[in-house]
């Protein structure tokens, strides 16, 4: 789609699509912009994000700028009260959040929006400590496959260097929050899919952290089990099982075989995460 | 044609990247063609003239790493930050977790084996920062050079780039933080 | 007062909370309570609370971790929190009261004091400025604060004096509503001064009469009361500004097994206490507009929202409530109505910004950690336990009232095309006569300069340091929103004031305010508040402008709500309009340090005991 077209307003609307990046898109209602992406082969960079769980809109590395043919006037908005371009009109959303509407030009891959997500990606990074060689996350790590993906070859801010908890109480898992990256991914995955409540967020701000929901605030004394989604879904170290460690080495793990862009890899994530013996 | 002069460094590091270097073998006759080493634990010369590339290994853990990673900025043209200790403190830094007086005192006086116990303050000896830093915290790095280590590949690309001019830009096939 | 008890039996502390509970089973109020009794809320007292009202022990705890006025280690039997805020806070009369309080009382600010006798620390604004410096003493607020008065409080502490045995003129709080004359109907530029004469406005004039609009709106029916506040064109009094009557109107068409009111009445904007006034003075027309909206609407309950920080307000407004009541104004059968049936529940805060935030408001009503929720679906439909929901501003429940008292005419009567009706102003800092005034929109800012006093003015904050920082070139500009739209906040900057200060105050606001849901308004905003202190120190370059420029843009575009959205406008307006105050605090050169080199020697100084040259660095 042309910048010429995505000005005009005479340009009818195919039903039910959406457009990425110049490329008709079809949805279905009560698809999200994330899901009718993913379902036509379209990556947007994600990582709270977990087709099946409910969509939480937090990490921002699914950032779309969007405009729409029918874009509102109503006196309400303030954007329209203010007297610049189109440009600037277009309003920046989430997309694993916001819901496909007809019509909707949505520009997704492009270098000014890859720039944000790097950014937001650094963020992530040195607000924790991601030492990655010393990671048996590595190579099988999300975060670092989004970054991969980005270009990002440092975490460009300043080191926060938090001093984090290691939960080491549990027989079989651990937490580690230096590298939680505060998705929530854990706590819906306990809530939603096993049918627990194992993980919560806890706190505020830079201070927000994760925590078990146990008498002691201990994981040995949650319900947590090995099987259970929960633990295999952490797209990060921050929940490893215990005596599984480099059981695949480090060149032929997941994302050292593949792109984080590739569609239908969330199964291929899952699997690996899961150990035969378990 | 002048040669490209390169310096290069380990600072709170473990020589792995300049190992990594040493691993583009044979290929390393053909870079010595258009650049020469000036300071470098590979040469022993023991301070920076006027170079064009700088090559940090390693974060900043000690007051001597400060002077000479600012040597290295005062003197050299383009200054890289190569692998994950220099970039983000790497292993090093996992010492941050600690009070600089507790990893002392469990090194120097409560370890396993320690005889005679005492914390050393020679003052031939750099003192620790409390913190183990990456380099960009207190100089200007123009590029970095992620990996643990980065490949001899990596080392190639970029220089290749800079030696032609270019502006480095590392193939994401390359990119590895581990 | 009652002692701090580390020896309580798990026993006890269920039989408290049993108690606590059968005033409110709230969450919130059960924790205040613990709060209140053992000076902490313990793990133990976690489990029990989570254990008491069928809820997960993690959310009990997230609780308690959220909110800035619950702790999970003991605080002082006097529990000290001075507010920091530009206006009201501890250096804004030029001295550090914060630190004079600590040396006096010889405690560390922070910490509680060895023999748990006192804690002292510092807290966002608590709605005083008018005041100057003002604190919280246990809940209880204590104003006009000076050197003097920090002795004697000092002095009081120390002694264990009883809070209800201080000078009872320290714990008033005026209303400081200034009256201005002059014809109201002329949307501005005419001259006006302060007299006691006149009116002070639309809706300060305090002649409404409990009731009278409930009787008006049963006259003219509910579907001519919500046409009446559609055409009045009233909009909402936080500052976004959506039509009431249209978020009425969605509300009422929602479907929904229920429908509620809710009642915006956590004023956290630094700058702003015009709501502590309205609901001080005017309660009975805040809880007037909010029954006739649950009439529009069908909602049979309704909540106010009071924040934390204005807690001395609740016996105030439990005593209207039940006076209404009485008066047949709330309950069943209201004003004899067979199917008006409608009560309020005040649900008290307990020290969080973003709870200003609609949804925010809601997940904190419904006993959670105060996050945004994605929007779409919005309250009107989605709102408290995902039923239709309206929460509008104190004042808009004011207006309304009005309104549905005096019609849409009259409120249109004032103000100007899309910016309907009066807004009333909360002015503070530099200027003769702080306090409260209402102003037809489309009042100039150099208007309200010249009816408050103000002189020789470098800089004025409008909205608080989520709106705008305007410079005198644009003192033209006007209040409405067509321009500048408010939530009421009027801070005036003297020309004797260090602008940058003021930048870095706004900065740790929102770091420390942050709910830390997305990462650009966690980790950015923090970002922004070290970028500054970096500044402010002496350290910065051009680079590190150029980085808060950039962190900034990106933060306003890219965070999940509001808060993130504005966190910036403060450094991203002050570079554009006030670029010398960054640039004469640069360092020379290109790049400057993140840390201090030779502080972080420090610590291996003193392990080592050296002190040579080598054992420094610059």
């Amino acid at each position: 789609m042309s910048a010429e077209a995505n000005m005009t307003t005479t340009n009818t609307v195919t039903p039910n699509t959406i457009n990425i990046d110049g490329q008709d898109i079809p949805f279905k209602n009560g698809q999200t912009i994330m899901d009718a992406a993913l379902a036509a082969g379209v990556y947007i960079p994600h990582l709270c994000h977990k087709p099946g769980l409910t969509p939480h809109g937090s990490c921002k590395l699914c950032t779309v700028d969007i405009g729409s043919r029918s874009m509102s006037t109503s006196a309400s908005d303030r954007r329209t009260q203010t007297k610049f371009s189109v440009d600037i009109d277009r309003r920046s959303v989430s997309a694993c959040t916001t819901p496909a509407v007809a019509g909707q030009q949505i520009s997704n891959d492009t270098p000014a929006l890859n720039e944000v997500r790097k950014t937001i990606t650094q963020m992530l990074f040195i607000e924790g400590n991601h030492l990655c060689p010393a990671c048996e996350k590595t190579g099988n790590c999300t975060l670092q496959a989004v970054a991969y993906h980005l270009g990002m070859l440092d975490g460009h801010f300043p080191q926060f260097f938090p001093r984090r908890e290691v939960d080491a109480s549990h027989p079989t898992v651990m937490l580690d929050l230096d590298r939680c990256i505060l998705c929530e991914l854990c706590v819906r995955a306990s809530r939603e899919v096993d049918g627990k409540n194992v993980f919560a967020i806890a706190g505020r701000g830079i201070n927000a952290h994760l925590i078990v929901n146990s008498p002691s605030g201990k994981l040995v004394d949650s319900d947590l089990e090995t099987g259970d989604m929960a633990v295999h879904i952490c797209p990060v170290g921050a929940i490893l099982i215990k005596e599984h460690g480099y059981e695949v080495p480090i060149g032929r793990r997941t994302f050292d075989l593949h792109q984080v862009g590739e569609i239908g890899l969330e199964p291929v994530i899952l699997a690996k995460a899961r150990h035969t013996n378990e | 044609m002048s040669k490209i002069r390169i310096a290069t460094t380990s600072l709170a590091g473990c020589f792995g990247c300049h190992m990594s270097f040493l691993d583009m073998d044979e290929r390393l006759v053909a870079l010595l063609e258009h650049v020469e080493l000036n300071r470098s634990p590979l040469t022993d010369i023991k301070h920076c003239d006027p170079c064009d590339i700088g090559l940090v290994e390693g974060g900043l853990c000690n007051a001597d790493n400060v002077h000479v990673l600012r040597e290295f900025r005062a003197n050299c043209k383009i200054l890289i930050a190569v692998g994950a200790c220099a970039i983000n403190g790497g292993v090093p830094a996992m010492r941050n977790h600690f009070n600089l007086r507790e990893c002392l005192e469990e090194a120097f006086l409560n370890g396993v084996g320690v005889d005679n116990p005492q914390i050393p303050n020679d003052i031939e000896l750099p003192l620790l920062l409390d913190k183990v830093h990456p380099l960009h915290e207190v100089v200007h790095i123009d590029y970095y050079l992620p990996g643990c280590p980065p490949s001899a590949d990596e080392f190639l690309s970029v220089l290749g780039d800079l030696l032609e001019g270019r502006e480095p830009a590392l193939p994401k096939n390359l990119l590895h933080y581990d | 007062m009652s002692q701090p008890s580390r020896t309580i039996t798990i026993e006890q502390l269920n039989t408290f909370i049993a108690d606590a509970g059968l005033h409110s089973s709230h969450l919130l109020h059960i924790l205040h309570a613990i709060q209140q009794r053992f000076l902490h809320i313990s793990h133990e007292a976690v489990n029990e609370v989570a254990s008491h009202l069928g809820l997960p022990i993690s959310q009990v705890e997230s609780v308690v971790e959220f909110y800035s006025f619950f702790y999970n280690t003991p605080r002082g039997r006097y529990n000290i929190l001075l507010s920091n805020c530009t206006s009201c806070g501890y250096k804004s009369g030029g001295e550090n009261l914060l630190r004079m309080l600590c040396h006096r009382l010889r405690a560390v600010a922070g910490k509680t004091r060895g023999d748990g006798l006192v804690s002292i620390d510092e807290t966002s604004c608590i709605g005083m400025c008018d005041h100057g410096a003002s604190l919280l003493v246990n809940g209880m607020p204590i104003t006009r604060l000076d050197a003097d008065k920090i002795a004697r409080i000092a002095d009081l502490v120390e002694t264990e004096t009883p809070l209800a045995d201080w000078p009872a003129d320290w714990l008033r709080v005026d209303d400081n509503i200034r009256v201005i004359t002059g014809d109201l109907t002329a949307a501005s530029g005419k001259p006006s001064r302060m007299a006691s004469s006149s009116t002070s406005g639309l809706l300060l004039n305090n002649d409404f009469v409990a009731g009278g609009g409930l009787h008006a709106m049963l006259a003219r029916g509910i579907e001519g009361t919500l046409a009446e506040i559609t055409q009045s064109a009233l909009r909402g009094r936080g500052g976004a500004g959506f039509s009431t009557g249209m978020k009425w109107k969605f509300c009422r068409e929602a479907q929904g097994d229920a429908h509620y009111v809710v009642c915006n009445a956590d004023e956290g904007e630094p700058g702003t206490f015009k709501d502590r006034v309205l609901l001080h003075s005017h309660a009975d027309a805040v809880f007037e507009g909010m029954t006739v909206c649950a009439a529009v609407i069908g909602a049979k309950q309704g909540f106010l929202y009071l924040r934390g920080e204005y807690r001395y307000l609740l016996p105030h407004l439990q005593t209207v409530l039940a006076r209404r009541r009485e008066q047949g104004l709330l309950g069943n059968s209201i004003l004899g109505q067979q199917a008006f049936n409608f009560d309020i529940e005040i649900v008290v805060g307990a020290g969080a910004y973003i709870c200003g935030e609609e949804s925010a408001l809601i997940e904190s009503l419904e006993g959670r950690r105060g996050v945004p929720r994605n929007r779409p679906p919005f309250p009107v439909t989605h709102g408290y336990l995902d039923q239709p929901t309206v929460v509008n501003n104190v004042e808009t429940f004011v207006a309304a009232a009005h309104i549905a008292l005096c019609g849409s005419a009259w409120f249109k009567s004032v103000g100007t095309e899309k910016s309907t009706g009066s807004k009333i102003l909360s002015v503070s800092g530099d200027c003769a006569a702080p306090g409260i005034y209402e102003y037809p929109f489309g009042v100039s800012i150099q208007q309200v300069l010249n009816d408050c006093g103000a002189k020789s003015v470098q800089a004025v904050q409008i909205g608080g340091p989520s709106g705008a920082l305007i410079n005198p070139a644009k003192f033209n500009r006007k209040l409405g929103f067509e321009d500048l739209p408010t939530g009421g906040s009027f801070m005036v900057f003297g020309q004797g004031r260090d602008l940058l200060t003021i930048i870095v105050n706004f900065a740790h606001f929102f770091a420390h305010e942050s709910c830390g849901f997305c990462t650009p308004c966690r980790v950015g905003t923090t970002l922004l508040k070290n970028s500054l202190d970096k500044i402010a120190g002496g350290h910065g370059t051009q680079y590190d402008l150029d980085e808060m420029k950039r962190i900034g843009e990106l933060i306003k575009r890219r965070s999940h709500c509001g808060l993130g959205q504005t966190a910036a406008n403060p450094i991203l307006d002050s570079l554009q309009r006030f670029p010398q105050i960054f640039e004469q605090r640069l360092a020379h050169g290109n790049f400057e340090p993140y840390f201090n080199l030779d502080g972080a020697l420090e610590e291996a100084r003193q392990v080592t005991h050296r002190d040579d040259a080598a054992a420094h660095l610059e």
